[in-house]
This record gives structure tokens, C-alpha cells and sequence, in this order.
């Protein structure tokens, strides 16, 4: 698929822009090392994204992001604080939507920051807006450190939590979970049998495979101190509903997560953060009080987004993506780094989408 | 040019195919050696037979090469991309019954389930450092499967054959397979998840919503769906 010259000198303009703000310009390799995504993003990933074997380096993946090589530049050679722009060829898979390029162009600003999150938050989101201000989007902000934070201070054990913090990307089993957890459903028979069972692992089948015995004993172990465990209470898991429902302009829904604050202490710090990122968006110039904000705003699609996120829609045009989106992604660099970490926000515009709402004004 | 039904090429599934047709008065049967894959169509006129292997008539319905193929759902499933938009069923056969399923090796009594297996996946990749390994076919099947289900932490290994045995030689701790009796994977310390079948298959035949007909191909299709009792 051929990206026209309209769309390749609109990137270039786009990305000027970003580095009129002070953004440095970086290139990636279209092809990356696959296994980094796939551990990453795990096998959906695959879905996704283009892969290719190379019969001396493996499986290959043709860049579907540049989050990922960005941040893994910035690890190994970059300054701090830094600001970063790039404008390039992704490629992804579009079986659900045949009608969408599967190679386009994305032009990203990443900020790496360590010393005022609220205000790099804000700094991205102002560009972001400015830049496509014309074109008179629709802007949808959501906050996923909200819910980790509602999570980390449920009142239950240290396995229940981690283990919704696991699933908090994938809504269906983070209810399930929280379902199980709360005693809303049964346990199911199988797992009952297990339980009562005095030698559950006598039953005179062979040992096969990587995972061990002992390794099986551990999850049974694990189960009873679980079934042990007294049930979530209803009162927490309301609480949490009322936070995952939080759908309103920025000021109501800052005043609401404040009242639901009272009863989640362990959430006070999330919500201080996303007041101070109010402040500091109203000191750029937003409109915060027009700005829409949900709790779970790109809870399903942007994995690895672990702060504030945003996209940009184009109101009469539901069929298209959004024409932006970001957020901040701190854990992935926290998962990259192997240890090390820095705060990290940024986001992407599709400028094929651009030109496309520009042609039809 | 004739209306184009492309049938499995040999075993059962081509004998069933055959009396499935011959008892709706349509005879298909294979002509010259029995190494060459040529067949005859009597009953109906303008309707040749495509002899091939089950596994390409899906793509053939899609590529609109054939008008008419009989194959299994789990091919069709797996092998295309929004199969429905591509070809339409127009009769299940009644034979070539079995299930996508996912297996585990009957000694793991803690995994009876899609959300133990998820639990046993996040372990196993803590204790061994890598993504638990599913052995199978259907990716496409399976990834869709698993996400919906919610699981993480896996991989999907390519096995062409043999899948059952996977495990026992240490290539992957998982399979998913079609089974249709579930004697291999008894065989082989195998237990089926409790979850409904990913899939249930069976063969089936399918109509290509891209293959161009002329009039006397419409004509050809008529005259045979009217035949078989179906409504094309």
C-alpha cells in the first residue's frame, strides 16, 4: 500500500511540530525482534502484528509500534529528562477491519521525565490538542492508575490482588475474578471435589510434562488458603463499581472520585495526581471543564498504558480509529529495564487520518 | 464452463461425501486410476467434481475457484479471515463429527477449567521463566479462544501431527486438537478441559459467496440445490 506524498509531507509537519517543542528526532528498525512483543503483549500480539522467521535471528516482527524501540533506546543511551519524535511505517494485521491500511504512518512525541508526571501528563496532551485543534475532535482522557490503586488497597490477600491486577487489562476475567472473589458465584464443582479431596493428586495418573508435581501441589495449597480466605465485601466491591462507573466532564468527575475517595484512602494519591493534572491542563490552556473523562477509558485496547490516557475521535466519523492516542506507560519501561525505570507519557497521530478529515473540510 | 463442487479427495470423508450425494440422487464418483484425481457427476447436469484435499477447499471457496466445496466448520474457521463474508453453509452432512478442545495432562488435578488454566499459566511462567506452551494447528481457533476466555501468559506451538505426544516429549505443556472420541488423548494422559469444545466440526457443505457463475452455472446450481433439497 502506497502512503501518498500528502500524507508523508503532513507527518513531516507533524513531527516539526513536536520538535518546535523540543522533541529530539529518532529513527527505528522496522524490524524487530519479535520475542520482545510477544513477552511483552503475549500471543495476541500476533493478531496484531506482521511476523516473520529469519532461519539466523529468529522471529522477526515488523515494528507495530515505536513505543517499545523508543523506550528501548532511551534505556541504553539517552539523557535525561528527554523528549523524542519519529515519524514512520507501521504495519498491522486487519483481519476484523479489511478496510484499514495495514501499513501507515504514525508520528509519536514520547516524554521520559522523572520530575513532575502531572505536568509531563499535561505537556502531551496540550500538543496533542493544539496540533489537531482544527479539526475539531472529539478528546476522551481516562486514568488506569485509578483502578490499580483501588486494587492495591482492596481489603483482601496479597494473591487475590495480584491477581487482579493481572487481568485489570482484560475487563471480562478482571470480573470473573472479582465475582469469584467476592462469593457472587459458587465455586465450581470441580474445584470443590479438589478441595475435599484428602490425596487429591493420588488419582494414578502419570507424571508428564514441565510441570511438576510439586508444582501442582503448591496451586492446590494455594486454593485452600483461598477458600479459607473470608470473601471481598460487598460494600468494597460496590465502591469499586462506583469508581469503574465514573464517566462525567473533568471538575464532576474529580469532585465524585474524591467523595468515593473518603471510604478508598489507598486511592487518595491517584486521585491527588489526576487534580493536579487538571491544574496543570488548565494552566496550558485546555478546557478542562468540557473535558470528558471515564475511569476505564482504554482499559481494553491499550494495554501497558498505566496512567492517564487519551484519544482523539472524529465525532461524525464513527467507522475511523481514533486520529490520536497515549498515555503513560511507566510499567512497560519498568518491564524493559529490568529494574530500572523511568516515568514515561507520549502518544501518536495517524496522519493519513489528518489529511483525510483535512480534505473533506 | 460447469458448476464447480470441490470434495475431499480420499478416506472416509470422501466415501461419506459420496453417499451423502448418491442418497439424494446425485452419483459422484472418481474416474480413471486411482492415483488420478478425476471424478464424474451424474444426476444433474453441468456440475463437474474438483477432487482435493480437505484442507485446500476452504481457500478454494475463498479464491472463488470452486462454486461448492464440502469441508469441515474448523477448517473453514481457522483457514479464513471473516469466513462468513466468503462462503455460506448451505448443509451440515451429519458425519466427520468432533470438537476443538484443549487438553491437559490428566495429573494436573488444580486444572479443570479456561480460568485454572489461566492460574497455572501465570505460575508456570514465574517458576520457568517462559510462557506456558499450548502445542496445535488452530491458531487462529485458539488465540481467539484464549482471548475471549481471558487467559495470558501462553504461547501457541505449531504441531502438524502427532499433537497428542507433545507434551510427554517435553515440547509443550498443553495441546489443543480436534478429537472426536478422545481415546488418543486418554492414551497419552490427556484430560479435556470441562469448558465447552472450542469448536464443534463437522463436515459440511459450503457454498463460495465470491465465485462468478454464469447463467448456465445458476442454472447447474438450482438444479442441484433443488436436488439435494436445500435452498442455495
Amino acid at each position: 500500500m502506497t502512503i501518498s506524498n500528502a500524507v508523508k509531507t503532513r507527518a513531516a509537519e507533524l513531527s516539526r511540530f513536536f520538535e518546535d517543542a523540543g522533541a529530539l528526532p529518532v529513527q527505528c528498525d522496522i524490524l524487530q525482534p519479535a520475542e520482545t512483543l510477544l513477552e511483552l503483549y503475549g500471543e495476541d500480539i500476533r493478531t496484531r502484528a506482521y511476523v516473520t522467521f529469519d532461519p539466523a535471528r529468529g522471529e522477526q516482527m515488523l515494528r507495530p509500534d515505536f513505543t517499545v524501540p523508543v523506550v528501548q533506546m532511551h534505556m541504553e543511551s539517552g539523557a535525561e529528562p528527554a523528549r523524542y519524535t519519529y515519524a514512520g511505517e507501521v504495519f498491522r494485521r486487519q483481519e476484523d477491519h479489511p478496510e484499514r491500511p495495514s501499513e501507515y504512518l504514525q508520528v509519536g512525541y514520547e516524554v521520559f521525565d522523572r520530575s513532575a508526571p502531572a505536568e509531563a501528563d499535561a505537556e502531551v496532551f496540550a500538543l496533542f490538542n493544539a496540533v489537531l485543534g482544527p479539526l475539531g475532535l472529539r478528546a476522551a482522557t481516562g486514568d488506569i492508575g485509578i483502578l490499580t490503586a483501588v486494587v492495591s488497597g482492596l481489603k483482601t490477600t496479597q494473591a487475590r490482588r495480584a491477581a487482579l491486577m493481572r487481568h485489570i487489562w482484560r475487563p471480562r476475567r478482571f470480573r470473573a475474578l472479582l465475582d469469584r472473589f467476592s462469593g457472587r458465584t459458587p465455586l465450581p464443582e470441580t474445584r470443590a471435589a479438589l478441595l475435599a479431596s484428602d490425596a487429591p493428586q493420588d488419582i494414578g495418573s502419570p507424571s508428564i510434562g514441565l510441570r511438576s508435581d510439586a508444582e501442582i501441589a503448591r496451586r492446590i495449597q494455594a486454593l485452600r488458603h483461598d477458600a479459607a480466605e473470608p470473601p471481598i465485601s460487598t460494600e468494597e466491591i460496590d465502591l469499586l463499581d462506583a469508581v469503574m462507573a465514573v464517566r462525567e466532564t473533568c471538575p464532576f468527575a474529580l469532585e465524585n472520585l474524591r467523595d468515593l475517595a473518603v471510604d478508598l484512602p489507598a486511592m487518595r494519591p491517584a486521585v491527588d495526581r489526576f487534580a493536579d493534572r487538571c491544574a496543570a491542563l488548565q494552566k496550558r490552556g485546555v478546557d478542562v471543564a468540557a473535558l470528558e473523562f471515564e475511569t476505564t477509558y482504554g482499559r481494553t485496547s491499550m494495554e501497558y498504558y498505566d496512567g492517564f490516557v487519551f484519544g482523539f475521535y472524529a465525532g461524525h466519523r464513527p467507522d475511523l480509529p481514533p486520529i490520536a492516542s497515549g498515555g503513560r506507560y511507566d510499567a512497560l519501561t519498568r518491564v524493559l529495564g529490568r529494574g530500572t525505570e523511568i516515568p514515561a507519557v507520549g502518544g501518536v497521530i495517524r496522519p493519513h487520518l489528518v489529511v483525510e478529515l483535512e480534505g473533506a473540510q | 464452463m460447469s458448476l464447480k463442487l470441490g470434495v475431499p479427495s480420499k478416506g472416509r470423508l470422501m466415501e461419506k461425501t459420496f453417499d451423502w450425494f448418491g442418497a439424494r440422487g446425485v452419483r459422484l464418483s472418481r474416474t480413471g486410476s486411482d492415483r488420478e484425481y478425476a471424478g464424474a457427476v451424474d444426476g444433474v447436469e453441468g456440475v463437474s467434481l474438483v477432487l482435493l484435499s480437505a484442507g485446500e477447499i476452504p481457500r478454494e471457496l475463498a479464491a472463488g475457484h470452486i462454486h461448492l466445496g464440502v469441508t469441515g466448520t474448523d477448517l473453514v474457521r481457522e483457514k479464513l479471515v471473516q469466513w462468513d463474508q466468503k462462503v455460506k453453509p448451505l448443509a451440515e452432512l451429519g458425519f466427520g463429527h468432533a470438537d476443538l478442545i484443549l487438553a491437559v495432562p490428566a495429573c494436573w488435578v488444580d486444572v479443570d477449567t479456561l480460568d485454572d488454566l489461566d492460574a497455572a499459566a501465570a505460575a508456570f511462567r514465574a517458576q520457568h521463566g517462559f510462557r506456558m506452551r499450548i502445542a496445535t494447528k488452530y491458531h487462529r481457533l485458539i488465540r481467539d479462544h484464549l482471548r475471549q476466555g481471558g487467559v495470558a501468559d501462553y504461547q501457541l506451538v505449531d504441531s502438524q501431527g502427532a499433537t497428542e505426544g507433545t507434551v510427554k516429549n517435553l515440547t509443550a505443556e498443553a495441546i489443543a486438537d480436534i478429537t472426536s472420541t478422545g481415546e488418543t488423548l486418554r492414551a497419552n494422559h490427556l484430560k479435556i478441559l470441562q469448558d465447552e469444545p472450542v469448536l464443534q466440526s463437522q463436515a459440511t457443505l459450503f457454498k463460495s459467496r465470491v465465485a462468478q457463475k454464469s447463467d448456465a452455472e445458476m442454472q447447474a446450481l438450482t438444479d442441484l440445490t433443488r436436488k439435494l433439497g436445500l435452498d442455495g
